[in-house]
């Protein structure tokens, strides 16, 4: 063993640099299910707090729901707890397949392969379908997921401005010579909560004979009037060559995400993309949960609709209380501070309130667009949120930001 | 060839607000300002590589040199000196 002193130092230089930077990232301990109420041991050691959770991606409220905890403790006591071993040689069950059957009907898409998570199927969907004639295409704000799986792939890359049309049009124009464009985006962006514009970016696609790959992590189960997500929100169903998604947000909670799309497209994964084929098959009780979130989901539109009124009703009231948030229509509602050290100083006084929430600053988020990132859940109710915004006013006060403009924040607190 | 890549840095990287409210020479800082990131630098490299005929070896297109405009011309005059040897 040699662990030499001089490589300990610049690792400890580089972790100092990171707290000094403010951007050590620290976990906080929940002694509780994860649901809309938790209770959360922070700093290590504290008592613990009883809190409304504003930042988990538990959008419909499933995460620890009795019918999908049921699903998996059935499984656990008929299929086990784990399968040792990769899909392709004894890691698939019966259970792996009906799930990839109910994504594909779920999505309105051709077939499906699952993967251990959504980072996984990112991580390998454009290697193993693209080469050196192609072209990946990409909107700048992708998840780092996708950037990664870019990075391992060997077709040139280019990306257009965020949600830009018209260069994603020049770049389209630009790149003809290729075999294959691929227009890659996101379908609601984490950070912003925005829609990519997929009518828009179907049609441009179809007019330059390119294909549409969409990561639609933070809209299936919810977004589009069944909760299919963006593509059916825009009409575009059935338009989309590759659709990733994850059951670890919406649909669960749990892990795992899947390539969702054209036939050849999901074999060929299933032939070539190596986190499919050197990484073990998803736990029985996921996949037997998973079964039971899309029953659910195909069932009844009640905790998206829920999750709907929710949102709204949280935009309304921090827009009414005086606070800068991003447009958009999605249950991610960032509610801008521009100045990093505010939005977290706000954050920690919110929890301090009985709100949890993060802060969000470069480089997570452009330099200067500092921000809380609110998500709301099925799970919360009108009441719960009413007392949230009291919070947040309350808050909002202290720091004498409410009425304030972008300019007015700035002018206030600097970036 | 100052002027001609901070067009195209104006152009490819902001929007129309942010090119006419933001000052950008040849010193100012593009990957480590967040202005340019490094995931889309590819389009600036291929536009270089393809306005002054030369190629930039990915080891030497990094992030530090891609930081301001006055790197990036050095690279390139590098690479053009080399080329005209």
């Amino acid at each position: 063993m040699a662990y030499p002193a001089a490589v300990r130092e610049a690792w400890l230089a580089e972790l100092a640099g990171i707290r000094e930077k403010g951007i050590y990232k620290e976990e906080r301990f929940i002694h509780s299910p994860q649901a809309a109420h938790i209770s959360v041991e922070f700093p290590s050691g504290s008592a613990l707090r009883e809190v409304v959770n504003l930042c988990a991606n538990n959008y419909l409220g499933l995460s620890s729901h009795p019918e999908v905890i049921a699903a998996a403790h059935k499984a656990l006591d008929e299929r086990g707890y784990g399968m040792s071993r990769v899909r392709f040689i004894c890691g698939t069950q019966d259970l792996h397949r009906q799930l990839e059957q109910k994504l594909t009907e779920f999505l309105g898409t051709e077939d499906t392969i699952l993967f251990p998570s959504c980072l996984d199927a990112n991580a390998g969907v454009f290697e193993a379908v693209l080469g050196p004639d192609d072209v990946m295409i990409s909107d700048r704000l992708v998840h780092a997921s996708i950037v990664d799986g870019i990075r391992l792939c060997k077709a040139m890359h280019d990306t257009y401005k965020h949600c830009d049309m018209g260069h994603l049009e020049e770049k389209l124009r630009e790149h003809q010579d290729k075999r294959v464009r691929l227009v890659i985006t996101d379908g609601v962006f984490s950070m912003d909560g925005d829609f990519a514009p997929l009518d828009e970016i179907v049609a441009l696609a179809e007019k330059y004979n390119a294909m549409v790959f969409l990561d639609d992590s933070h809209a299936s189960g919810f977004i589009g009037r069944t909760g299919r997500g963006v593509h059916e929100h825009f009409g575009v169903m059935g338009r989309i060559d590759i659709i990733t998604t994850t059951l670890g947000k919406a649909l669960g909670g749990a892990s795992g995400g899947c390539v969702s799309g054209r036939k050849e497209i999901v074999e060929l994964c299933r032939q070539k993309a190596r986190p499919y084929l050197f990484s073990n098959a998803v736990p029985p009780p996921i996949a037997a949960s998973a079964i039971k979130v899309l029953e659910i989901l195909s069932a009844t539109t009640e905790r998206r609709d829920k999750l709907e009124v929710n949102a709204t009703f949280w935009r309304r009231g921090l827009i009414d209380a005086g606070f800068v948030i991003k447009d958009g229509e999605s249950p991610i509602v960032p509610v801008m501070l521009f100045n990093a050290k505010l939005a977290q100083d706000i954050a920690r006084d919110l929890y301090y309130e009985g709100i949890y929430v993060v802060g969000f600053f470069f480089p997570v988020v452009a330099a200067g667009q500092a921000r809380i990132r609110t998500q709301l859940s099925a799970d919360h109710d009108i009441p719960m949120l009413e007392r949230a915004l009291e919070s947040f006013k309350k808050v909002g006060a202290k720091y004498g930001i409410l009425g304030l403009d972008k300019k007015g924040i700035i002018a206030k607190y600097g970036l | 060839m100052k002027e001609m890549i901070i067009e195209y840095i104006k152009k490819e990287y902001l929007d129309e607000d942010e090119a006419d409210d933001m000052t950008l020479d040849e010193n100012t800082p593009l990957i480590s300002s967040g202005i340019v990131d490094s995931f889309s630098m590819v389009s600036l490299k291929r536009f270089l590589e393809k306005k002054y005929g030369v190629m930039l070896p990915d080891e030497e297109a990094t992030p530090q040199a891609f930081d301001t405009v006055t790197s990036i011309i050095a690279l390139v005059n590098k690479h053009l000196a080399k080329k005209g040897a």
